[in-house]
C-alpha cells in the first residue's frame, strides 16, 4: 500500500509551546494522537489541512501524516518520527534530567 | 575577559525590546509564521520535533562563572533544568516556551550574552581552540584575531549577501584543535623562519553533504596583511561563488571546481588590490583586543601535593592539558558519563562549574566544540582538590579522548531536520564501554556520530563515524572510517552497507575487537593502526559474511 492509501491524519506544533499536537473532529486541537480526526480519503485530508492552515495562530507548519489503526479504529504513528514525535525524547539519562517517555 | 561597552550594552538590549514586540505580534495574529520565523532565527530561536530551541552564543567558547550561573538560572526558570552544550561551541535550551523567550534573552543581556544568531549567508560566528591563551604548544592566542575577524565581518556591506553561509576557524597552535581544515577558512598561526607570527590560510573545507578538507592557499600570511587578505577571498568568492544551487554554492565547491592555483592567482591579484587601499587596523584597536583576552592574574609556582589516589591519577592522564604556566593545566570536564547525553548538563552541574572555576580556576570556562567544559587556568596545587569537589558532583569521567567522549548531534530526539536518532546510539556505545579500564585500553578513539547529512556531528572527521539515514522506513547508520579533525586532518571513508539500530553498537564492538588484535601494542592507537593497514582488515571485522570481492568494493 502506498502512503497516499492510508489514512492520514493532520499535526503540527503549538505556537505557545512548541508541543506536538493534532486536530480533532471537533476542529480543536489535542496532544493525543489517539484523538486525531481521521481522513479515509484525500478530500477530507485535503479540507482538515485547510482548515488546520486556516488557524496559523494556534499551529504552526501543520501537515498530513499517514496512521495506522488500531483495533478500535484509533490512529497511531506509521511512520518512526511521528513515532518519536509522539513519545519525546527516546532516550533515558541517570540523571533525571529528562523527562521519561 | 572582553567587557561590553555602552554600545553593544544597548544594541543588546535594544534587540530584545525589539523581539519582545516581535512575539507579541505573532502570538496576538499580527504576525504570519512566514513573516516571524525570520525574525526568531535571527535571535537564536529554532522549532524542533518537540518544543521550540534556544541556542545561546558563547563567543569563542568563553565564559565566566556568573555567566555560567546564569545559565543555570534559565534552565531551572524557563526550561527543564538542563542545557545542551554543542559542537559550534554554543549551548541549546531545548524547552522554552515563546512567551518567555523575551525573558530568557533579557537574563542573558544581564550578564552579557546574547542569542543572536549571525544567522544567513554571512560570515557566522569564529570558532577556535578550547584551551586559546593556555595551551603550553600555542604561539598566540587566537581569539583577539577572532575578534578582529568578527568587527571587520559584522558591519561588511559587501559580505551580507554571500552565495552561502561561511565559517572560520583559527588556531593559535600547531596541534590543530579547531578542525580548521573543515572550515570555509581555516587559520593556522605559525612563526615563518624570521620569528615573525603569522598564518597559513587554508580554503574550501567544510562538511555536510558534500565533505572537503581545506586546501593551503597561502603558506605564510603576514598578521598585519590578515583583513585585505580575508577580503580579497571574500570577494573572489562573492564574485565567483555559484548562487544557481544551494548545494554547490559554498565556497569548497568553487575550489573543487577553480582549481586551487587558479583562485589563488585570483585572490593574490585581489589582494594586491587591496593591500594599497585598505586602512590599516587601528593599533589602538588591536592593542584593546589583546587587553580583552588578557591572561588572568596567574600566581607564582608553589608546592604540588603529591598526586596519590589512582583515581586521581587517572583523570589527570585523560582530562588534564599542558598548560604554557608548568605550575598550571588546563582541566576538561567531561560531559559524557555513561548514561548521560552527549553535551548536556544539569543546572547544578553548571552552578557547580561555576563554582569550581571561581574557586580554583581564576573565574574562567570554555566549552569545547567536543561538547566539553573546560577549566582553563588551574594552579597544579589545586587538582585534588577539584578532582574531589567534582567527584562530589558526578562530574569527575575520566573519559576525554577515550571511546565514550563521544560528539552526538541531537539527532531525531530533538532535531526537525533528522533522518535518524544519535544520541541513544552514543549511550548504548557508552555503556557496552563502560568500563574505565577497558576504555584507557583502547585508548585514543573519536566516534561522532551524526543524525542527518548536515553532518552537525562532525561524523566524517571521526575516527569511527556514524551517520544516522532512513532506510525503507527505519533508521539504518552508515559507519566511515579514519576520519581526523586534527593537523593531520582526513575525510571518512564509507565502510560499506548501513546497520540497523540494533546493529550498530555490535559492529562498532567489532570494529573495536578488529583493531585490539592488530595493533602493535597500546602504543599504537586506532588511527594509526587503520592508517597503516587500510580499510579492509576493519572492513572485514564489519561484514564477516560478505565474501572478500565484495567488501573490496563495498560502499
Ligand atoms: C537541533 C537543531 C539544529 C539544526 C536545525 C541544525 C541545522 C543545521 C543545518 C541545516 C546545517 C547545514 C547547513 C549547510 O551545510 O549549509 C548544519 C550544519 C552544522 N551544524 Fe547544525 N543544526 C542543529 C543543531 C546543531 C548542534 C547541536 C550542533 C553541535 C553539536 C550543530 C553543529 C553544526 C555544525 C558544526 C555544522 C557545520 C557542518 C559543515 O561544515 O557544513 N548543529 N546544522
Ligand atoms: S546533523 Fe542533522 S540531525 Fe543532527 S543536529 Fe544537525 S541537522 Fe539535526
Amino acid at each position: 500500500m502506498t502512503k497516499a492509501q492510508h489514512p492520514q491524519v493532520v499535526t503540527a506544533n503549538h505556537l505557545l509551546d512548541g508541543d506536538v499536537i493534532y486536530l480533532t473532529e471537533a476542529l480543536d486541537w489535542t496532544r493525543q494522537i489517539t484523538e486525531a480526526a481521521v481522513a479515509h480519503d484525500p478530500r477530507r485530508a485535503a479540507a482538515l489541512l485547510d482548515e488546520a492552515q486556516s488557524r496559523p495562530h494556534e499551529a504552526v507548519g501543520p501537515y498530513l501524516t499517514p496512521v495506522a489503526l488500531d483495533a478500535r479504529g484509533r490512529p497511531g504513528p506509521l511512520h518512526f518520527r511521528e513515532l518519536y514525535r509522539t513519545t519525546g525524547p527516546t532516550f533515558l539519562t541517570d540523571e533525571a534530567q529528562n523527562v521519561p517517555v | 575577559m572582553y567587557q561590553y561597552d555602552a554600545f553593544d550594552a544597548a544594541f543588546v538590549r535594544n534587540r530584545v525590546a525589539q523581539f519582545r514586540d516581535q512575539v507579541e505580534r505573532r502570538i496576538n495574529g499580527a504576525l504570519t509564521e512566514d513573516a516571524f520565523k525570520p525574525l526568531r532565527l535571527m535571535n537564536g530561536l529554532y522549532l524542533q520535533l518537540h518544543a521550540y530551541m534556544l541556542r545561546v552564543a558563547i563567543p569563542y567558547g568563553t565564559l565566566n562563572g556568573a555567566q555560567m550561573r546564569q545559565l543555570a538560572m534559565i534552565a531551572d526558570r524557563w526550561d527543564r533544568g538542563y542545557g545542551h552544550f554543542t559542537t559550534r561551541q554554543n549551548i541549546q535550551f531545548n524547552w522554552p516556551k515563546l512567551r518567555d523567550v523575551p525573558d530568557m534573552l533579557d537574563a542573558l543581556a544581564d550578564v552579557e550574552m546574547h542569542a543572536i544568531q549571525t544567522s544567513g549567508n554571512c560570515i557566522r560566528n569564529v570558532t577556535t581552540d578550547q584551551f586559546a591563551g593556555a595551551a603550553a604548544d600555542e604561539i598566540a592566542d587566537p581569539r583577539p584575531t577572532a575578534e578582529l575577524i568578527r568587527q571587520w565581518s559584522t558591519d561588511h556591506p559587501e559580505f551580507t549577501w554571500l552565495p552561502r553561509k561561511f565559517k572560520i576557524a583559527i588556531t593559535g597552535s600547531p596541534r590543530d584543535r579547531a578542525v580548521t581544515r573543515a572550515h570555509d577558512i581555516g587559520l593556522r598561526m605559525l612563526r615563518d623562519d624570521a620569528g615573525e607570527v603569522g598564518f597559513e590560510v587554508l580554503v574550501g573545507g567544510g562538511l555536510g553533504r558534500t565533505p572537503m578538507l581545506g586546501k593551503v592557499v597561502r603558506a605564510f600570511l603576514p598578521r598585519a596583511d590578515l583583513l585585505p587578505y580575508l577580503e580579497a577571498i571574500l570577494q573572489t568568492y562573492n564574485l565567483l561563488g555559484r548562487r544557481d544551487n544551494k548545494y554547490k554554492a559554498r565556497i569548497k565547491i568553487l575550489v573543487h571546481e577553480t582549481g586551487i592555483d587558479r583562485l589563488r592567482a585570483m585572490i593574490e591579484a585581489a589582494f594586491d588590490e587591496n593591500r594599497r587601499t585598505f586602512a590599516p587596523v587601528d593599533p589602538g584597536l588591536l592593542d584593546r583586543l589583546d587587553a580583552a583576552f588578557a591572561p588572568p592574574d596567574f600566581e607564582a609556582p608553589a608546592e604540588v601535593p603529591p598526586l596519590v589516589s589512582p583515581a586521581l591519577r587517572s583523570f589527570i592522564d585523560t582530562n588534564v592539558h599542558p598548560h604554557r604556566l608548568a605550575h598550571y593545566a588546563s582541566v576538561t570536564v567531561s560531559l559524557k558519563p555513561v548514561g548521560g547525553a552527549p553535551g548536556d548538563a544539569t543546572s547544578d552541574q553548571m552552578r557547580l562549574l561555576a563554582d569550581l572555576a571561581e574557586d580554583f580556576g581564576h573565574d574562567e570556562l570554555r566549552v569545547s566544540h567536543e561538547q566539553n567544559i573546560i577549566l582553563p587556568h588551574v594552579p597544579r596545587r589545586h587538582l585534588p582538590a577539584l578532582f574531589a569537589r567534582l567527584r562530589e558532583g558526578g562530574l569527575a569521567t575520566a573519559n576525554v579522548g577515550l571511546v565514550s567522549d563521544i560528539i552526538a548531534c541531537p539527532g531525531m530526539d530533538y532535531c526537525a531536520l533528522a533522518t535518524a536518532r544519535s544520541i541513544p546510539v552514543a549511550q548504548r556505545i557508552a555503556r557496552t564501554f563502560a568500563d574505565i579500564d577497558r576504555q584507557h585500553d583502547i585508548g585514543a578513539l573519536k566516534i561522532k556520530i551524526s543524525g542527518c547529512i548536515n553532518a552537525c556531528g562532525h561524523h566524517h572527521v571521526g575516527h569511527i563515524g556514524i551517520l544516522g539515514l532512513e532506510k525503507a522506513g527505519v533508521e539504518s547508520y552508515q559507519i566511515t572510517l579514519g576520519g581526523d579533525g586534527t593537523e593531520t586532518a582526513a575525510i571518512g571513508e564509507r565502510a560499506g552497507p548501513g546497520f540497523s539500530y540494533d546493529e550498530i553498537v555490535p559492529a562498532v564492538e567489532r570494529l573495536i575487537g578488529a583493531y585490539l588484535d592488530l595493533r602493535h601494542g597500546r602504543g599504537e592507537s586506532f588511527l594509526q593502526t587503520y592508517r597503516r593497514l587500510g580499510a579492509a582488515p576493519f572492513k572485514a571485522a564489519l561484514y564477516p559474511d560478505a565474501p572478500a570481492e565484495r567488501r573490496a568494493h563495498a560502499g
